[in-house]
């Protein structure tokens, strides 16, 4: 069973379609990339996952069962999401952590914060460290972290990498990658840097003015696009 | 002197007191601050103005009648909100209702409480007690709003990010939004707070004076003072508390997302 299945979906932004009609299955346990041009809507989708808005019509489903028919609370703890800028709350390491364990109902000791540092690849000593003073790549980090505390079974990276250098991202991009293989985390990302969609995910969705042109295995979208949009998009980018 | 020990002011001793204004006038004349105009302008209302309520007042303190006590006070109370409605810069109908209303409750709620418990006015609507404590209520309560409410709009504009960052957690739009609102209501208090820590050193509040100037003995006016500053502190508290509780829940929607900028109450 797909993990998100899409069904005439359209979204709008102050009475523009953004989305029209979308209808697209996202495979569970997977790195799923979302690709394409700027304004393509690919924020606007990803955003739909876990409800942080509705679409104007159309269904998603989570599991086979309708988002509508989750608790939204309940939904946003399994399905987490990192934004494209941080946002650090006030305070530690620590505490940002422990705000995200006490909304996921869960008591945060010291080990299983410094678990889910670890698995953002960030040692224990960042515990103690002041959020907002650390660089971008660590904040990203810290998100990823707040967002596994509340141990989801999904998780929306909207344009994860898009403030970091080419070296950060890419070790950032390693981290995801090992969170989907090693704890089998279903991944779906927006990115516009098209060599982080084609290394790491499994699976890539190329979206342009709102509408799906092509999706499949990344391997072979890259390789062979059947779409001449998807061809001249990816060859663009190189 | 009158039989209450006041000195009577006669037209020639108001004409003397604008030369005053004539004289801040004159000063934004001369350094071209442009409000000459304004002071000319807003010294006429304000004698008009005072005039006119001063003949309102008599009139209602020699009728004595509770439902035109509580049309006055409803008029204050109106004027007050279309004050805070004018300063906000967001969607007018929302913040007109959500301020008047909670006016409405905080200066209303401590009206009543010292009318009744405190000063024990007989009857509970007698003009002479009720009018003048209201004014001063509804006053500090309309500050109270207009700060909350302003204050509230601009941090959760700055916030957009840790708020839906914390529903992106599972939070509830209460947890998400308890910072802003922290920072709104201190903004809202800290007038409140600073005016008990300053009465009576800095300035001799007007009732106070009025009293004094009345032929009162100072140290009734201070117990009277006493329990203005007090009301004061409560009313703005209730009001601003109203506010931002309310107005908050107009930057999301039912499904617990925020909504976009466009389409907020703010």
């Amino acid at each position: 069973m797909p993990l998100f299945e899409l069904h005439d979906v359209r979204q709008e932004r102050g009475g523009v379609a953004v989305l029209h009609d979308i209808s697209l299955d996202i495979p569970a346990q997977q790195l799923v990339s979302l690709i394409g041009p700027s304004g393509a809507g690919k924020s606007s989708l990803i955003r739909l996952l876990n409800r942080l808005d509705d679409p104007a019509s159309g269904t998603i489903t989570y599991d086979g069962k309708a988002l509508a028919g989750y608790d939204v609370r309940e939904l946003r703890r399994q399905v987490g999401f990192v934004f494209q800028s941080p946002a650090m709350f006030a305070g530690t390491v620590a505490e940002n952590l422990r705000i995200a364990a006490t909304l996921a109902g869960r008591t945060a000791t010291d080990a299983t914060l410094t678990a889910s540092l670890d698995a953002a690849e960030l040692d224990a000593s960042f515990l103690t460290r002041e959020a907002r003073r650390l660089s971008g790549g660590e904040q990203q980090r810290v998100s990823i972290a707040r967002a596994l505390t509340s141990e989801p079974r999904v998780l929306l990276l909207d344009e994860p990498t898009s403030a970091l250098d080419p070296e950060v991202a890419e070790r950032f991009m390693h981290t995801v990658s090992r969170l989907n293989r090693e704890r089998g985390l279903s991944i779906v990302m927006v990115t516009h840097r098209l060599a982080e969609a084609r290394a790491f995910s499994d699976y890539t969705v190329m979206l342009e003015a709102g509408r799906v042109v092509e999706s499949g295995a990344s391997a072979g979208l890259f390789a062979s696009p059947r779409e001449p949009r998807t061809r001249e998009y990816v060859r663009s980018a190189q | 002197m009158t039989e209450t020990g006041t000195i009577p002011l006669s037209i020639v001793d108001l004409v003397l007191a604008s030369a005053l204004v004539f004289v801040a006038a004159g000063i934004s004349a001369w350094q071209r601050v442009g409000l000459a105009k304004g002071f000319l302008w807003g010294g006429v209302r304000a004698a008009l103005q005072l005039v006119a309520v001063g003949y309102v007042l008599t009139w209602v303190f020699s009728t004595r009648h509770w439902s035109l006590v509580l049309l006055v006070l409803l008029v204050m109370l109106l004027a007050a909100t279309k004050t805070v409605t004018d300063r906000h810069r967001g969607e007018k109908r929302t913040i007109a209702m959500i301020a008047g209303v909670a006016m409405l409750v905080g200066a209303g709620l401590t009206l009543a409480w010292v009318d009744v418990l405190v000063v024990h006015a007989t009857p509970w609507y007698d003009p002479r007690y009720v009018i003048p404590l209201f004014g001063m209520i509804v006053g500090n309560a309309m500050n109270g709003a207009a700060l909350a409410a302003e204050r509230l709009a601009s941090e959760m504009d700055a916030r957009r990010g840790e708020v839906e960052a914390y529903l992106a957690l599972g939070a509830s739009p209460q947890q998400a939004s308890a910072e802003p609102v922290r920072r709104a209501l201190n903004a809202a208090l800290i007038p409140a707070v600073n005016g008990l820590m300053i009465v009576g050193l800095v300035s001799l509040p007007g009732m106070m004076t009025g009293q004094i100037l009345a032929g009162a003995s100072p140290l009734l006016a201070v117990r009277y003072q006493i329990v203005v500053a007090f009301m004061l502190a409560g009313a703005v508290a209730i009001t601003s508390a109203c506010v931002v509780l309310w107005y908050r829940q107009k930057f999301f929607t039912a499904s617990q997302q925020l909504l976009p900028r466009a389409a907020q109450a703010g």
